[in-house]
């Protein structure tokens, strides 16, 4: 999958899980917490959403990884390009 | 029973709007079950019926302005007669007073149940708006055509009628600022009928974060666990042995309460907070805990939260999370007596197996009612919680 294709699957299913977020507005420097203003249940059910469509399991110890929208990008491409 | 009235669902709700019945004559309906959804200050809920017994008519039209009390529906329990239905007051004399329907409105198609409320029927060369509108519209001296609707269809609603009114600028009224309006005469009220203290507390959480990270690394995300739900267990095991921190203060005096309904102050982005409770946490285990608080902070922010979720806290638990403030002295949630504020966990050097360390540590605060107890109770409460949280295992 492309980085283009993750990122709009990305921001899919992070304003599932934030229905009030306009994904037009998200830039790829937003701070899931500090910016987007998720809480801990919020990137617990991105996680969870994540793992059920992509099937990357993400650890509690690489959340630092996605900490914004762009770097969770990167992630999810790598580890997707992995398999 | 017989009569089923519009309930309160907080010290401060006066009315709600009728959305939708989700039963009809006939149908017969188990104590629990949602029977209609009611339109609030706090979003859309889901009300809820307190006996059995068989629907036997719908008093009320969805998109009505019900005030707290007002008949909705006739639920006739097994074996007992129709209530006289004479006896019983018609909500629409109170909220549709004097004002003459338009002439159009009577001829008007009636809209299909559930979908538009009837108030808010289209009409060609009308406005359309609620019954609560026009009247609040005729005392103000103004025009409905004028005002932008936020309600279904566009209808203009009441509250689209007070900020057009009160501030000239025609912006209708957000969910969020009703909500904000609700969240301020409650925290208005707290704070000037009840006399809070408050008492903080300093502990280890490290023991319970090692405990989670080592179970949550080896599970998909769905069965992970989150401290909030740790915290949430010990604030509840702890509250039972606080009696006087769990109840309702009403008519002047403390009614402990038997359970440990605690209440999760959840914050919605854009500024609204809910906080909705679990029933007899206690009772639970760690894994039904947090499956339990996964599913109401989703309603909660979907605005799908039903009606004893309200008002069955007996106690509120307000966690900062992982990136909030340290410490968090809250303002008591009325006819509650106390509010647990409890802060982000910090990194600090502490004191631990005898030397200093770096441990994560959150500061417990208790808001509590100086009515109802007194410092010696909320110090039992933090102790407690402390030797709780030191043995997560037991959680």
């Amino acid at each position: 999958m492309t980085q283009t294709g993750m990122r709009a699957l990305f921001l899919e299913e992070l304003t599932r899980v934030a229905p009030d977020i306009d994904p037009a507005e998200v830039s790829d420097t937003d701070h899931l917490q500090e910016d987007l203003e998720l809480d801990s249940m919020d990137v617990l059910n991105l996680a969870a959403a994540l793992h059920q469509r992509l099937g990357i399991d993400i650890p509690e110890a690489d959340y630092a990884q996605i900490a914004t929208v762009g770097s969770a990008v990167r992630y999810l491409s790598a580890a997707a390009s992995a398999d | 029973m017989g009569l089923f009235v519009m309930p309160s669902l907080g010290a401060d709700m006066e009315s709600g709007t009728l959305a939708e019945w989700l039963v009809a004559p006939g149908d017969t309906v188990a104590r629990g079950d949602a029977v209609a959804v009611v339109e609030t200050q706090k979003g859309a809920i889901e009300i809820e019926c307190f006996e059995a017994g068989t629907v036997q008519e719908l008093k009320a039209k969805p998109g009505t302005v019900l005030p707290v009390g007002a008949p909705m529906a006739v639920i006739r329990a097994e074996g007992e007669a129709a209530p006289e239905l004479d006896a019983v007051p018609e909500p629409e004399q109170e909220l549709e007073p004097q004002i003459k329907p338009e002439p159009a409105a009577e001829t008007a198609p009636a809209p299909a149940r559930g979908t538009v409320p009837a108030a808010a029927t289209a009409v060609a060369g009308t406005v359309k708006a609620s019954p609560a509108a026009r009247v609040r519209a005729a005392e103000l001296g103004l025009d409905l055509g004028t005002v932008t609707g936020s309600g279904p269809g566009g209808a203009v609603v009441l509250a689209d009628v007070e900020p057009a009114g009160n501030r000239d600028t025609g912006a209708p009224a957000s969910r969020l600022d009703e909500m904000r309006k609700a969240i301020a005469a409650a925290m208005t009220r707290s704070k000037q009928t009840i006399p809070h203290f408050y008492l903080s507390q300093t502990m280890d959480v490290q023991g319970a974060l090692d405990m989670l990270a080592a179970r949550n690394a080896g599970v998909p995300p769905s069965e992970r666990i989150l401290l909030g739900a740790v915290l949430l267990r010990a604030a509840a095991l702890a509250a039972q042995k606080a009696a006087t921190l769990n109840g309702h203060f009403t008519d002047g005096a403390f009614h402990p309460a038997e359970q440990v309904n605690p209440g999760l102050a959840v914050a919605l982005r854009g500024g609204g907070l809910v906080a909705p409770a679990l029933a007899d946490v206690p009772a639970m285990t760690l894994d039904g805990t947090m499956a339990a608080m996964r599913d109401i902070v989703a309603r909660a922010r979907a605005g799908r939260l039903k009606s004893s979720e309200l008002t069955r806290g007996t106690i509120t638990v307000s966690s900062l999370g992982e990136t909030g403030g340290e410490v968090m002295a809250g303002v008591i949630f009325p006819p509650q007596v106390a509010l647990i504020g409890i802060g982000a966990p910090q990194l600090r050097p502490w004191v631990h197996g005898g030397e200093v360390v770096p441990r994560r540590v959150v500061t417990v605060t208790v808001a509590a009612d100086h009515r109802v107890s007194g410092g010696r109770q909320a110090a039992r409460f933090l102790s407690e919680f402390e030797t709780l949280i030191s043995q997560p295992e037991a959680l």
